[in-house]
């Protein structure tokens, strides 16, 4: 997917330079890149609607629920904006990765990793001000992602071990590990029947974006994704993952250090997932205990390929499928329906937009022109 | 605590659905009053009662026998019933406890999951201090948790014990199984009361038992069953949210199972014994009927078989007569109240000695909520 859109990027820039310029070029392209997703969606919704038909619901009313419990007003506003903000860093634990071709979807063993080194971190240095605590924390959350995604990386880079399986696999691990730790060594004697760490005390907590119910997890995700968006499409290092990720032997050829990039990218990203970790425990548990699997890492494989692998387009797809799981109470609630319905919406979102796909560089209209 | 920067338009939408209720209601009352009737209850907004769910309301299990119990509320007049399946126990849960305030009208409010409470129910509760929330696993302490929360409880362990008598009755190996998620309190409560149960039949009898890890690990589930039948273990039980793999599996392997948290005797026609089941539809029209009449629901509830907080799953067909009678003398015993599983002289299975002669606890002492230990006869250890 990025080898094809990079190639189609050079050809285009190859285009153009040869020919007269095609001046609306670029707004058509970005018109494309807007578009296709915005008809994939509409087809998922006409689907959907069948299938609600189907069960003798009224589509209007679903639609009408999710608009608003997801964006109708300050509180469904907020509550999206809530549940999208974990799932900023975890797509970008895919996204980075996927620059280089690589598909790693064991975020959740580095959301798990970094939440339990952020609360094993805290109390041990309960002494320093709130804000020092809180670095240190998410350096230390950082720092386990990195390593833990890193070393996927290296296996890749090293022994050629599918990333893809060896992420999977590994997180598992990680799982098992925290499991380990949380309900041994670092479990606090007072948490009885749910077992946890000790707490990293209220004072250290994230608290809440000023005038809102929103964590700062949201503000450091969408930094997070704008900075990595610079950093690959507007930086050296972001041209050579994409060369590497485009074709390996041209990379390997241009001399581009392949294996470190690999395992650079794979630490970026394993960094945004450990950070993911660490919010959770220091905006909303306080501790780390079993409820820091709830599948963020997951999810984020789903926004991911949603936003084809580009930093920005994460934040609207994290967006909607923020806003679809923060209606989807509202649904079971109002229409009676099961849970299970949302999934299905968001299964059939997946692949409506991965089949659109196929459309890019398909449709003339779109393409650069010898003149304009 | 949070500002709004405006206000949200749900509230003018609320206020407005109930003028429009207020009209329908002024309309009715004054055909009423024309009649000469002016029945109060009529000028009472409906109360909505909000239950959350941390899996599925049809697992067979711990969620089931929730919204068994939610279930109960549907008919009672005056009730709105809202609930909502598989909500994690992460800011999601909060997110749904404030929606179905802000967006439904709740007042009552039921986060059925353990992991709910500590901080989410904790920090919704003081956010929002006019809304009652009770929630399931005794974790409310007075002075430390806010008014508006409470927790109630029942004391299933007694069920396990019956469950043990039964399964004793029809074990030929004299080796019972236990598929357990966690070593926490209530969990080596369950696993002690079903071999205690089992060794008043027959002292030598001893019980397996093999911990998952988690509450929700289906694959695992059907591995430990497996592994239990392949030991020779002939009759298994389990504490597991979803108990539905184990008695399935059970089933398929020809052996007997106790059932848990829900009736499960439809999975299983020839082999469930019976089975300790909750009976939160006694909790949870007390509440209701409470925050009905106005009164403020008592912060913390417990109860055992006496109180019709747990309850007995019918007997199966494999059950012999002298078991039932056993089961059901003993079930009379703890009906009168007092009944202690754990009596002395009673050792752990590293010959540590837990009570001695003169040591009993009853159902609800203090102690039992600190279980370290697995009795004698239990094969298995804690982590």
């Amino acid at each position: 997917m990025t080898s094809v859109s990079l190639a189609r990027e050079l050809t285009a820039t190859a285009r153009a330079a040869e020919g007269p310029r095609d001046r609306f070029y670029w707004l058509r392209k970005r018109l494309e890149s807007a578009l296709i997703p915005l008809v994939a969606l509409l087809a998922a919704a006409a689907a959907f609607s069948l299938f609600l038909l189907c069960l003798g619901k009224s589509p209007a009313d679903f639609f009408s629920l999710i608009w608003r419990g997801a964006f109708g007003s300050a509180f469904s506003l907020q509550n999206t904006l809530q549940r999208a903000s974990p799932l900023l860093l975890t797509a970008l634990c895919v996204a980075l990765p996927a620059q280089l071709g690589l598909v790693v979807i064991g975020g959740e063993g580095a959301v798990v990793l970094g939440g339990l080194a952020a609360a094993a971190i805290a109390p041990l240095i309960s002494a320093l001000p709130p804000i020092c605590v809180q670095i240190v924390m998410a350096i230390a959350g950082c720092a386990i992602g990195a390593l833990w995604i890193g070393l996927i990386g290296l296996m890749r880079a090293r022994r050629s071990l599918n990333e893809t399986i060896v992420s999977l696999l590994m997180a598992y691990i990680a799982i098992a590990i925290f499991n380990h730790i949380v309900e041994g060594p670092l479990r606090d004697p007072a948490s009885l029947n749910k077992p946890s760490t000790r707490d990293i005390n209220e004072i250290n907590m994230l608290g809440h974006l000023p005038g809102t119910d929103v964590h700062p997890g949201l503000l450091i995700g969408i930094l997070a994704c704008i900075f990595f968006y610079v950093l690959i499409y507007r930086t050296s290092f972001g041209f050579a993952c994409r060369v590497t990720g485009g074709n390996l032997r041209a990379a390997q050829l241009q001399g581009l250090p392949v294996a470190w990039l690999v395992v650079i990218a794979c630490a970026l990203g394993g960094a945004c997932a450990g950070l993911a970790g660490m919010i959770e425990v220091a905006a909303v548990h306080g501790k780390a205990n079993a409820s820091l699997a709830a599948g963020y890492g997951y999810a984020g494989i789903l926004i991911a390929f949603l936003a084809r692998q580009n930093p920005l387009g994460i934040l609207p797809m994290a967006l909607l499928l923020g806003g679809i799981t923060a209606a989807g109470g509202i649904v079971q609630r109002r229409m009676g329906l099961p849970d299970a319905t949302v999934l299905v919406l968001q299964g059939m979102i997946f692949i409506a937009i991965l089949a659109s796909e196929t459309l890019y560089g398909r449709i003339a209209w779109f393409q650069p022109r010898k003149s304009a | 605590m949070s500002v709004r920067l405006f206000s949200p338009p749900i509230t003018s939408e609320r206020l407005l659905a109930d003028r429009r209720q207020f009209v329908l209601r002024a309309g009715g009352s004054a055909l009423a009053l024309a009649a000469g009737l002016t029945p109060r209850s009529a000028f009472a907004k409906d109360l909505t009662v909000g239950f959350i769910y941390v899996g599925p309301k049809d697992d067979y299990g711990y969620n089931q026998a929730h919204a068994e119990g939610a279930a109960a509320l549907k008919g009672m007049a005056g009730i709105k019933l809202i609930e909502e399946e598989k909500v994690p126990e992460t800011l999601d849960v909060q997110k749904t406890m404030e929606s179905m305030i802000e967006l439904d009208g709740a007042t009552l409010l039921f986060p059925t999951s353990f992991g709910y409470f500590d901080p989410h129910v904790v920090k919704v509760a003081q956010k929002y201090k006019d809304i009652q929330f009770r929630h399931c696993g005794g974790l409310w302490e007075e002075g430390k948790h806010p008014k508006n929360a409470g927790s109630y409880f029942g004391y299933i362990g007694m069920c396990q014990y019956l469950n043990g008598i039964a399964a004793a009755h029809v074990s030929k190996s004299k080796k019972l199984g236990f598929v357990a998620a966690k070593p926490i309190p209530q969990v080596l409560m369950n696993i002690n009361s079903f071999e205690l149960g089992a060794k008043s039949v027959d002292p030598n009898i001893v019980t397996q038992v093999i911990f998952t890890g988690d509450w929700s690990m289906p694959v695992k589930e059907a591995e430990a069953t497996n592994s239990l039948v392949d030991s020779g273990v002939d009759v298994v039980t389990c504490h597991v949210d979803g108990p539905k793999v184990v008695v399935e599996t059970a089933e398929r392997r020809g052996i007997y199972v106790c059932g848990y948290h829900a009736n499960q005797a439809k999975l299983a026609p020839k082999g469930y014994l019976t089975g300790a089941e909750w009976n939160w539809a006694t909790v949870y029209k007390m509440f209701a009927e409470k925050a009905l009449k106005g009164e403020p629901p008592p912060n913390f509830v417990r109860g055992g078989l006496a109180e019709n907080f747990v309850k007995m799953s019918p007997f199966g067909p494999a059950v012999p007569d002298s078991a039932r009678k056993q089961v059901e003398a003993v079930k009379a015993e703890m009906m009168k109240g007092g009944y202690a599983v754990i009596r002395g002289p009673l050792k752990d299975n590293k010959g540590n000695t837990i009570a001695s002669a003169d040591q009993s606890y009853q159902e609800s002492a203090i102690e039992l909520e600190k279980m370290n230990y697995l009795v004698e006869g239990v094969i298995g250890a804690l982590a």
